[in-house]
């Protein structure tokens, strides 16, 4: 690793301070940028801590809406239990050492085109809370380790509606453990909504066609007719974009029966 | 340089790091501790587990300054005070849970935390809890029958052997 500088601030307001020294950077558990760092693909002069911000940690029930603090850990949401479909997300993430670590925000923020949390956060209809704004999920994600962050901005918490059922299948890339595929399913009062992980080079993003088939008819055959394109799907040595395509309306289907 | 200090198996010590400085690297090179493995330092094999507030963390992944002010326990600390073989590492012993013993203080922290978590998990949960350690000895059958035994649990007879 390059050096750099090490502050961990207690407040979002010394973390926003923190963060304006040019090519300042984030830290949450550090569980994709330390090795990130370790590579050299990276050499911020200063990480900012963020595991000390005591108002970016928790999870609080509000209603049908769940708020995760940012640097709440993937154990801790494992945990929670009070969105079901988002803890059992959680706690299929990584191994049980780097749930301890990494957090939502990191997460997030990274936008890793095969992570778990942007399925989640897309297809609840999440809201991206940061430092200065709040920004909706379909806004947020912007093609692969691509979002609508600004330099400098922070993800301090993220808001879940909680949907009336909802289900995560994650066909496990078994070296990584990051998804080969993942699909959320989740209905919601107004309509269903489906996002896909790990399968586009454009990163996460939502499958309109089948949201609109299960709106009208929320089960695994309603899906019969439908087709996944395997243009602009990622191709790699552990599947080709035919097969992911094909695993789109496999594991959306696996989604929909577990969550009816 | 930035001064850290930490409470590390009981004792509390202090050091100064760089700000790269990895929780695995002080614990190693400062505090002379190399019971604490590196194997792959990209965070999969899970050697250099070690529990930092309680829970079970790859020391290889967390920044030394993170760790500032923390409690943190390696292998070196797990031994009861007289100095015999705690539960865990003693049905390591019994099970031949090692075979080169490169992942064996992973291992061993693993299981400590998991059985702190859930005192009596089943063949099954002892496996997931494990999936962040990596034996490339293939040496697992045996480590799970150490988990198993040191929860005071019937060591299975396991499918695959």
């Amino acid at each position: 690793m390059y050096d750099f500088d090490v502050e961990k601030p207690g407040t979002i307001a010394e973390a926003a301070t923190a963060m304006g020294v040019e090519d300042a950077q984030a830290l949450g558990g550090g569980q994709t940028l330390i090795p990130t760092l370790k590579q050299r693909l990276a050499s911020p002069s200063k990480l900012v801590s963020l595991s000390s911000v005591a108002e970016m940690q928790g999870i609080t029930k509000e209603g049908d809406t769940l708020r995760i603090g940012g640097a709440t850990t993937h154990a801790a949401v494992a945990a929670d239990g009070s969105y079901p479909a988002l803890s059992a997300l959680a706690s299929n993430i990584g191994d049980p050492a780097v749930r301890n670590r990494g957090t939502i925000a990191g997460s997030l923020a990274n936008n890793d085109p095969a992570a778990c949390y942007p399925a989640a956060a897309l297809a609840s209809g999440a809201t991206i809370i940061t430092n200065t704004r709040e920004i909706a999920a379909d806004d947020y994600f912007q093609g692969m380790f691509d979002t609508a962050l600004d330099e400098g901005e922070i993800i301090t918490a993220v808001k879940f509606p909680i949907p009336q059922a909802a289900n995560y299948q994650k066909f496990v890339q078994p070296a990584s453990r990051f998804a080969l595929v993942g699909v959320f399913v989740a209905k919601l009062a107004d309509g269903v909504r489906v996002a896909v992980t790990g399968a586009s080079n454009e990163g996460v993003f939502r499958w309109t066609e089948a949201e609109g088939a299960l709106s009208t008819d929320f089960s695994a055959s309603a899906l019969d007719g439908l087709s996944v394109s395997p243009d602009n799907m990622i191709t790699d040595l552990h599947g080709s974009a035919t097969y992911r395509a094909h695993l789109v309306k496999v594991m959306t289907g696996r989604a929909v029966t577990a969550a009816s | 340089m930035t001064k850290v200090t930490m409470t590390v198996n009981g004792k509390a010590v202090s050091g100064d790091v760089e700000g790269r400085t990895l929780l695995s690297s002080f614990l190693r090179e400062d505090q002379g501790l190399t019971g604490t493995h590196i194997g792959c330092d990209t965070s999969q094999c899970g050697a250099c587990v070690v529990h930092v507030d309680g829970q079970a963390v790859k020391s290889c992944t967390m920044l030394a300054a993170e760790a500032d002010g923390a409690t943190v326990d390696t292998i070196e600390g797990q031994a009861n005070a007289d100095g015999s073989l705690n539960v865990i590492q003693q049905a390591f012993q019994d099970h031949h849970g090692l075979q080169c013993g490169f992942c064996t203080p992973g291992m061993v922290m693993s299981a400590a935390a998991l059985l702190k978590e859930n005192p009596k998990p089943s063949e099954a949960e002892v496996r997931e809890y494990l999936e962040g350690n990596i034996c490339r000895c293939t040496g697992y059958h045996n480590i799970v029958k150490a988990i198993m035994a040191a929860s005071g649990q019937d060591v299975p007879a396991l499918a695959a052997e």
